[in-house]
């Protein structure tokens, strides 16, 4: 969801509170570099994949993150997962395909699959659909860097940059300066009076 | 997002129900499409458990595996269903037939048929979605929408473009349809072919300005795209041409001619082509030729029809 339809979607809703400034979303995110570092037996197995839009510049600063603290840089890639959400149909009728990119062969590899905001796990679960249509990782792992609650699969994150609590029908938004905001920033929005 | 549908029609059974809106959203859809068969893995799993029965009771190998490969891109079933060698053959009747494919439980039928309203019987009488491949000299839908994807994606409109369409238009349901659409979504039309082979009355056709010229020439001249149409050669037979090498002569489109249209004219064709009958081989394989996008198109306007009209239409709102 992006552009014009984001801002429809926003329409009506008022800023409750940041849950993350500038410099929390960094130590966040330098803080989740330093764990998913801690966790891999080899580091050249490493792939960082983003979910489309929100995951993709969060994966390219973790590979700038995980490649400052070792001499290799690790795989990027990228997965749209439009078309593969079982709500396709309820929630999404007007998709808008992106492209999937993902690095060579994934077989033996680990990916870890970066996203946003984890939510009611749907997303997550297309993303792993999809991954294994194009191959076998050995394992794979989920990074978000907000953890928002209220899941409807049996999704758990590896990684989380922030855990929150929130109710049913808040909002949370994820501003980076890759997609135009002034200063990275996460805010917790909700319905106006 | 919740409120009007967003394809507010149950089958596609030709351009002419189809509102300028409509041919819009399945245009926008087909780009997206489009990008699925560009992977590496090129299939979502979006009709996953739909069934689409593809029901050929004429002859048409590209049109019948453009839609399996569309069905197949979106996971749904696809059964292929052609009449040689099939019931038809026996004397059943299309209804029967079609009360029989509906014991099958599909959720679109995809129908091509040399009567002209099959589609749409076949659409009164069972419970499926059904699409239109071509029904006799009426319409061809998804031909009509993948020319007009192909025209926008190298333009990057349709809306004031004159269009001239070369041939026989007289039996041609491609013709039909694209004059339909492309009026619709603003274009000029500009009909050609031999005198035998217009019938009376093109002028008013179309939703947007029709003209009709029995010589290719004028109908060329200044045109952004050059659409030839082809030739079955049934026509030599029934007498409304003498012979190909003559047709070629006065209506075939060569360099030539083609060199009276717009410096950036494209040249496209519904194939299956007749090399050096309707259209030059060198122009067919040529800079100008848009003919195989025209092939890709086909398949992702075929994935947008499938999954506009196999899944429940979408009204109510889903977080993320």
């Amino acid at each position: 969801m992006k552009g014009k339809a984001r801002k429809a979607r926003d329409a009506g809703l008022v800023e409750r509170r940041t849950l993350l400034d500038e410099r929390g979303v960094g130590d966040a995110l330098a803080r989740m570099a330093g764990e998913i570092l801690a966790r891999q037996s080899d580091p050249r197995a490493l792939v960082l994949v983003g979910v489309r839009t929100g995951g993709v510049p969060l994966a390219q600063r973790l590979q700038k993150l995980v490649a400052a603290r070792t001499e290799h840089a690790p795989a990027l890639g990228v997965l749209d997962i439009t078309l593969y959400r079982d709500d396709v149909f309820v929630g999404l009728p007007r998709p808008e395909v992106g492209p999937t990119e993902l690095p060579g062969t994934l077989e033996g590899q680990v990916v870890v699959l970066v996203d946003d905001v984890l939510f009611t796990g749907r997303t997550t679960r297309a993303a792993l659909v999809e991954l294994m249509d194009y191959g076998r990782p050995r394992q794979v792992q989920l990074a978000v860097l907000v953890d928002r609650g209220w899941r409807e699969l049996p999704i758990a994150p590896d990684y989380v940059g922030l855990a929150v609590e929130t109710t049913r029908e808040q909002t949370v938004r994820v501003h980076l300066r890759e997609t135009g905001a002034p200063a990275d920033r996460v805010v917790l929005l909700e319905q106006g009076p | 997002m919740t409120g009007e549908a967003l394809f507010p029609h149950r089958h596609l059974l030709g351009i002419e129900p189809l509102g300028r809106e409509d041919l819009v959203t399945i245009l926008d859809l087909a780009d997206q499409m489009a990008k699925i068969s560009e992977r590496a893995i090129k299939r979502v799993p979006t009709l996953r458990g739909k069934t689409v029965i593809n029901m050929f009771m004429e002859a048409s190998t590209r049109t019948r595996t453009s839609f399996e490969i569309a069905g197949k891109r979106l996971s749904a079933d696809v059964i292929n269903f052609s009449s040689s060698g099939s019931s038809t053959e026996k004397g059943e009747t299309l209804l029967d037939t079609a009360k029989n494919l509906m014991a099958m439980h599909p959720d679109v039928i995809v129908m091509r048929s040399n009567a002209s309203g099959a589609a749409s019987f076949i659409a009164r009488n069972v419970g499926a979605a059904v699409v239109n491949a071509g029904d006799g000299m009426h319409e061809h839908p998804t031909q009509a929408l993948l020319d007009a994807a192909t025209i926008r994606k190298h333009k990057g409109r349709i809306e004031g473009l004159t269009v001239a369409i070369l041939g026989d238009i007289a039996h041609s349901r491609v013709a039909r349809s694209n004059v339909l659409a492309l009026g619709k979504l603003g274009a000029r039309v500009r009909l050609a072919g031999p005198r035998t082979l217009l019938p009376l009355g093109l002028e008013g056709l179309g939703p947007g300005p029709v003209e009709v010229f029995d010589r290719v020439e004028p109908a060329i001249e200044g045109a952004d795209v050059v659409m030839v149409l082809r030739l079955q050669k049934e026509r030599m037979s029934a007498g409304l041409i003498p012979n190909t090498r003559e047709y070629s002569r006065y209506f075939g489109l060569n360099a030539a001619r083609l060199a009276l249209a717009k410096p950036d004219a494209i040249v496209m064709h519904p194939g299956p082509i007749n090399r050096g009958v309707e259209l030059d081989p060198g122009l067919a394989d040529g800079a100008r030729s848009v003919i195989l996008d025209q092939v890709s198109m086909g398949v992702a306007v075929r994935m947008a029809v499938l999954y506009l009209l196999a899944g429940p239409s979408p009204s109510e709102d889903h977080p993320s």
